[in-house]
């Protein structure tokens, strides 16, 4: 699935050199629920961006679905990005002024795909994190954590191959956090969803099935957990999460 | 993702600034309300001139003795004349007329009661009322048995009848011409208008009156009457040029002139005035269209000043629309749309403007503004032109947003 080989992206500051990324070495197979861990500055974000195709190795390979991502240009990019990879951020990002339902649409519509089809995959995608009776509301009429349900949903409008998620709970409260992870277990674990969570805070690191801790553009460990918490009955409430909502 | 959709997303994103999409648009609104506004009173102002030049005969054609073109005075103007002979010659022989009048003018002291003035008195035909599309306000117009009998009977115009009689009512007066008197039988319409020569400061009396009784024998060259011009109307305006070729054709034989010698007479015609006018008129509407130009112009950096605020501002969402897959040209073409929807619009709201310039000038009863079709589409592309020539940078910016950067944008 994901296979990034000797990896290195450095900046140019001025005189000084930066290395956001040293050599990174990472195998991401199908359906893993993986968290990406490290203090600020480690490089987490960078490694995130690159492997989001957001953004381009300086060296080193990096092959998606056996696909080169080194060597293709802009518009392939956003390509790949449109069908292959799903985005959820920190801070939401949905559209102001335009209904969950537009929002999901959103990558549909750049993927060329129109009319009822579009409407009845970004239904669907709403319905899966649960918020098929708020379709019609917009972000402002929605709660911090169905906003980020939204986003979930957009994120999985194209049937991604992976979910990246940036710091996914970084903006809501803990009993929130809490249910939106409980998101990703149900959708890795009914829809064997690869998930990637770039995270800085062990506990959600702690629920999902592997960690790979970053430091200095490196990394620095690599702890399989397969279980995660769903050894100890956290998968039960997750499933009944979206009737919780918030 | 088409066009509509397009227009869909920038009609959102305009409406989110409501106040700001307005002003911007004000600039479009003014350029394009300022292009087809201008275009329709130069129009309008064309067009009354013309109709001014039209009233006073557009089938008219002149012949004056001399050669006029190529320089005044040319070598042949001393000796070259019109007589009676060209006249009946004319009469008998030119096709496609109204009508064909002589004309003969002397300067003259007229005199009545008290009052003494320098007039052009004019010896012509009855034909000359209708080939002058002049009409009779009162009294009568000259006849045939005017001129058969030399009767010493005037018709005069409006001005002349204030100078000479100074409000009277000048019908069956008598005043005297260099000591010859003579009776007023009829008044002229006014016509208006100014400038010289204006068309109410007119004394017209038979031809023959004149030749016996004023002109004296100046106006007699080797036993022929001379005369200052002909008047021709021709039958239907399509036909001016014909009837100017057969006059120059008529009288260069009756004058012998041999095949490659200059004319010794000219021949004019309304047509030729007009086109002079058009000339200025013309340029009065490059004038005015660089004006409205200019404003167009400004409007159109004023979109482009918005567009980079706009994208600046929307930088997040640009990184989002490209983090979940819009190519570079996607955002181009929404970024694009968006400009264009604003002066497109624009345009519109400004045609509407322009064509309520137009309107208040008509109102006001000054000149009555015509607005073109022709004025109102090159409005409108000027204004889509505006749009992309304007909106191309912008967008171009913002479709080379790198995403990463554009998504951590603060």
């Amino acid at each position: 699935m994901i296979d990034i080989t000797e990896v290195r992206k450095i900046y140019k500051m001025g005189d000084q050199e930066v290395r956001a990324l040293d050599g990174i070495d990472v195998h991401i197979g199908k359906g893993e629920l993986a968290a990406i861990m490290g203090p600020s500055g480690s490089g987490k974000s960078t490694l995130l961006a690159i492997l989001g195709c957001l953004d381009t190795p300086t060296s080193g390979s990096y092959k998606l679905d056996g696909l080169a991502v080194e060597k293709m240009s802009d518009n392939q990019l956003a390509d790949v990005r449109n069908k292959k990879i799903g985005f959820v951020f920190q801070q939401f990002m949905l559209l102001a002024r335009t209904s969950a339902l537009e929002n999901v649409m959103l990558p549909l519509t750049y993927a060329g795909i129109n009319g009822r089809e579009r409407r009845r995959r970004a239904e669907e995608a709403l319905a899966r994190v649960g918020l098929q009776d708020r379709m019609d509301h917009r972000p402002n009429e929605l709660s911090g954590g169905q906003q980020q349900r939204v986003a979930i949903a957009r994120a999985l409008a194209n049937s991604p191959a992976i979910l990246l998620a940036d710091e996914p709970t970084g903006a809501l409260d803990s009993k929130t956090g809490a249910d939106i992870m409980a998101l990703f277990r149900r959708l890795h674990d009914e829809f064997e969803q690869t998930v990637i969570i770039v995270t800085h805070d062990p506990g959600i690191a702690s629920q999902t099935n592997r960690t790979l801790r970053i430091a200095d553009g490196k990394i620095v460990g690599d702890d399989w957990h397969p279980n995660g918490r769903s050894a100890n009955g956290t998968e039960e409430t997750v499933v009944a999460a979206p009737a919780a909502a918030h | 993702m088409d066009f509509l959709e397009n227009v869909r997303i920038a009609l959102r994103a305009l409406s989110a600034n409501k106040l700001r999409s307005t002003l911007t648009m004000l600039g479009i609104i003014i350029g394009v309300g300022a292009v087809v506004g201008l275009l329709a009173i130069g129009n309008g102002a064309a067009a009354s001139i013309t109709a001014d030049v039209q009233g006073i005969g557009s089938n008219l054609i002149q012949v004056i003795p001399g050669q006029m073109r190529g320089g005044m005075g040319g070598g042949a103007a001393s000796s070259a004349v019109l007589t009676m002979d060209d006249v009946d010659l004319l009469q008998d022989n030119l096709k496609n007329t109204a009508g064909i009048a002589p004309v003969a003018q002397v300067g003259a002291t007229v005199t009545y009661a008290n009052t003494t003035d320098n007039q052009t008195v004019t010896a012509t035909t009855p034909d000359y009322l209708a080939i002058r599309n002049r009409e009779i306000l009162r009294g009568r117009a000259l006849s045939d048995a005017d001129g058969e009998r030399a009767a010493r009977v005037a018709v005069i115009g409006t001005e002349t009848a204030r100078q000479i009689f100074d409000g009277l009512n000048p019908i069956g007066r008598t005043f005297k011409i260099n000591g010859v008197q003579f009776e007023v039988v009829g008044l002229l319409v006014e016509q208006g208008g100014s400038g010289f020569g204006s068309a109410d400061e007119v004394i017209l009396i038979p031809l023959e009156t004149g030749f016996t009784r004023l002109l004296g024998t100046s106006t007699v060259q080797s036993g022929q009457r001379t005369i200052n011009s002909i008047l021709v109307s021709a039958a239907d305006p399509d036909r001016l040029d014909t009837v100017t070729g057969d006059i120059e054709r008529l009288l260069r034989r009756e004058h012998g002139l041999a095949a490659g010698e200059d004319n010794d007479f000219s021949v004019f015609t309304q047509q030729e005035i007009l086109s002079t006018l058009g000339t200025i008129t013309t340029t009065l509407q490059v004038f005015l269209g660089a004006i409205a130009g200019i404003s167009l112009l400004v409007g159109g950096i004023g979109i482009m000043n918005i567009m980079l605020v706009s994208v600046t501002e929307r930088t997040r969402e640009i990184g989002l629309r490209k983090a979940v897959g819009a190519r570079r040209n996607i955002i181009l073409g929404q970024f694009l749309t968006e400009t264009l929807v604003l002066s497109i619009f624009g345009g519109i709201l400004g045609i509407l403007f322009g064509v309520g310039i137009g309107a208040i000038t008509t109102a006001t009863g000054m000149l009555t503004a015509q607005v073109t079709w022709e004025s109102i589409a090159m409005a409108f592309g000027f204004s889509a032109l505006i749009g992309l020539f304007f909106g191309i940078y912008p967008a171009y910016r913002a479709a080379n947003l790198r995403p990463i950067e554009a998504l951590r944008y603060e």
